[in-house]
Parts: C-alpha cells; structure tokens; sequence
C-alpha cells in the first residue's frame, strides 16, 4: 500500500507535466511521420520504417530519463523527499517507487511509436511485441540513468546533462538517424561500446525477426541495464543516509 | 515524560560545528519555538530529530525512542512540514493529502475519511481540488502543515512555518498551528 501509493503519485506527476506529451510522444511521432514523408519521396533504406520505427522507439527513451531524472531532483530541492523519508517508507520502496511506474510508461511511449508505424507500413505481428519486451532492458538503462542523474545532480544540471547532453549522445551514437559505417573508425567503435546502439539493433532485429542476432546485442543492453541500476541504486542510497 | 528530550546533541560539518552540545527538554502539549540568526543551527537540529541528519555525538529522544537507535520507531510519531514547502505540485491538494495518508499505511478507504478530516480541520476545503503547485503561498504552507499532519504525529516539526507569508496569512497559519496542538490524533 505504502509503495503504490508513493508509484502512484509518481505516475502522475510524470503523465500530467505538460511536456510528457509533448516530448515523450509528440516529438518522436513528429519525427515517425516526418521521416517517413521524406522516405516515401525519396527512398533511403535507413529510413524504411521498418528500421525507423524502432529507432525512434529507442530514442523517445531518452525523454523518459529526463523526466525520471527530473522529477527526482525536484523532489530533492524541495525538500518533498526529505518529508518522505520522516514517514514509514523504506530505501527500497523509494527505489521501486520512481523506478515501477516509469517502466509502463516507456513501454507505452514504444508501444504508442509502434502503433504510429503501422499505418506506415510496419507490419504487424508477434514480432512487434518481442520488440516490446525487448524495450524492456533498454528502458531499464535509460530510466536507471535517470535515477542516477536525479541522485547527484540539480534540477538546472538534469536539464543540461538529461535534456541536451543525453538525447544528443543517444542520437547521434545510436545509428538512428545516420549509418554508422558513414563515419566508421573510432566513432563507430565509440558507439559499440556505448548501449544506445545495441538497444537500437536489438529493437530492429526483433522487429525484422532477425533472431539469430538478438543475443549479442541483448547482452550489452542487459550488462549496462544491470551496471547502471547498480550505480542508480548505490548514489540513491548514499543520498537518503 | 518529556515529548523532546536531547542529550549533549552535537553536529559537525568538517569545521564548522552547526549544533554544540545541545541540551534540551521540551514537554508534551507544548508550543515550543526556536529562535536564532540564519546559520544557527535551528534546521540542522530539526534535521538530527527527525532523523534525516545523524549526529556527530550525543543523542536525541522523542517520547523515550532514540532518534539514534531506533530511528523507525522515532520516525512513526513525528510529523514534519520542512523550510521549503515541499509538497507534489501536480497533484490536487487532496491527492497529497491521501498520499501522505497512503504512505503512512492507511487503506484507501481509511486514507480518504482522514484526509477529508486533516482538511476540514485546516480549512482547505476551498482548495482541495486544486493542484498544490498553482496554491499561493499561504495556501501551499498550510498544505504542507496538513500533510505533516496526516499521520497523527505526536511530536511536529515546523520549520520556518510562516516563511514568506504576509502579516494576515502569518496570523491565521498561527491560529491552524495552535489549534493543532494537542489534536493531531
């Protein structure tokens, strides 16, 4: 009761911000439609929505650790989370608590990306919800990155760090928007070593139904998913002592 | 018993020490207010006897339970309203009502009958369905106050209660407070 009452509000504070809907699914579907407006004109196999879809799907994840991250460090300035920790909630209850409700919310954003697509062209089928619940581990990453930058930083440094610095790392070295191979060398490496990229070819071979080259990127998405929770967890516990 | 009681209470932040020994005893049913230039160290000791801050030395007491050892006791009969007003500014004033009364272990039923109680006795009626973040200040302090109450505190931090507020808002929050003493249950 004590943690859905806390995941509650923190749904809520999250899906009635005015730029949840702008961010969050305006701007990614914007980007679906005007993407594939430029592909029906002038045909680029990067922007095939098969491949662009779950790109897209991937980098409104970025947003979510924005909101993630903000609504942490507010919490922290305006002293709301100190209030919290005078009443009966736990480490653990705070933890679950911002991190529960976030999850359905990406998942919904990617499922809404999805949904976006089809009338462009995405084809409907069982691998759509594999791409789903590979969305998982991705949206653990970015949502544990929020956690972690809500944790240490203010709310002026989440939107610099989160707002800016994030979602142009996760464009630009996430082959959404450009073929890596364009650019190759250290960039393309630099890239390899990062999540965003494998969180991107993770999305686009379930959706393709490529299923022998699920493993290996599901491993580098679920090793940073588990190494940034980590890190998330330990900075939030060493802010509540 | 003493509602507040500490022992050679005492915080340093590297070299600066912001509470020196504090020796004090506050009794149940009693308004008890302190008063210092800023940097004094009021909200530091606020923050060591709600357990949000842990002593460098000495200890703290509330009804008898350490804010030290056992500060999950000590955290079930206090109340605070912190310096900021801190409450969740999309929810209506009602919603942070019932979280508070969520968090605190009420079922949603019990939770809903209370927060209608704690609003009714601060007089936030007028406002309940408001969102806490579009309050004027006076509005949000007196939220806050209510929120701290929820819990039937038997001992209630206010820091800086009427931070902010002009003459007329900074009476009628004292007026709230002192009804509220001795009636938070």
């Amino acid at each position: 009761m004590k943690l859905f009452a806390f995941a509650g509000r923190n749904a809520k504070e999250i899906l009635r911000d005015p730029l949840t809907s702008v961010f969050a699914l305006g701007f990614p579907l914007a980007l679906l439609w005007l993407l594939s407006a430029i592909q029906a004109n002038v045909p680029v196999e990067l922007f095939a929505v098969g491949r662009l879809a779950p790109g897209i799907a991937v980098f409104g994840l970025s947003f979510m650790t924005l909101f993630s991250a903000t609504l942490l460090s507010k919490d922290r300035e305006s002293a709301f989370l100190a209030r919290l920790r005078t009443t009966p909630l736990t480490a653990a209850d705070f933890l679950a608590g911002y991190l529960l409700p976030a999850l359905p919310i990406a998942l919904g954003q990617s499922a809404l990306c999805f949904a976006a697509a089809v009338p462009l062209g995405l084809p409907v089928g069982l691998n759509l919800l594999l791409a789903l619940v590979l969305q998982l581990p991705a949206a653990l990453v970015f949502l544990s990155l929020g956690l972690l930058c809500g944790s240490l930083l203010s709310v002026k440094q989440v939107g610099g760090i989160c707002g800016a610095l994030l979602t142009n790392l996760a464009a630009w070295l996430s082959g959404i928007w450009f073929d890596l191979d364009l650019v190759g060398g250290w960039f393309r490496r630099a890239a390899e070593l990062l999540p965003f990229f494998h969180a991107v070819e993770l999305q686009r071979a379930a959706v393709a139904g490529q299923f022998a080259e699920l493993p290996a990127h599901l491993f580098w998405v679920l090793g940073y998913a588990a190494a940034l929770f980590a890190l998330a967890v330990a900075a939030f516990r060493r802010k509540l002592r | 018993m003493e509602a507040i009681r500490t022992e050679k209470l005492t915080k340093r932040f590297k070299d600066v020490t912001a509470v020196d020994g504090l020796d004090l005893g506050v009794r149940e049913g009693e308004l008890f207010a302190l008063l210092g230039v800023n940097g004094a160290g009021k909200t530091t000791l606020i923050r060591m006897l709600c357990g949000l801050t842990k002593p460098t030395s000495g200890d703290a007491f509330l009804l008898g339970r350490s804010v030290v050892r056992e500060p999950k006791a000590a955290r079930e009969i206090l109340g605070v309203s912190p310096q900021e007003t801190a409450v969740a500014p999309n929810l209506t004033v009602r919603e942070n009502l019932e979280l508070l009364c969520g968090v605190h272990g009420l079922s949603r039923a019990a939770g809903r009958a209370r927060a209608a109680e704690i609003s009714r006795r601060l007089g936030l009626g007028e406002v309940e369905r408001r969102r806490a973040g579009k309050l004027s200040g006076g509005w949000q302090r007196r939220l806050s106050i209510a929120m701290a109450l929820v819990g039937g505190p038997k001992v209630l931090f206010l820091d800086e209660p009427t931070l902010g507020l002009d003459v007329l808002a900074r009476a009628e929050l004292w007026d709230v407070i002192r009804r509220s003493r001795g009636a938070s249950r």
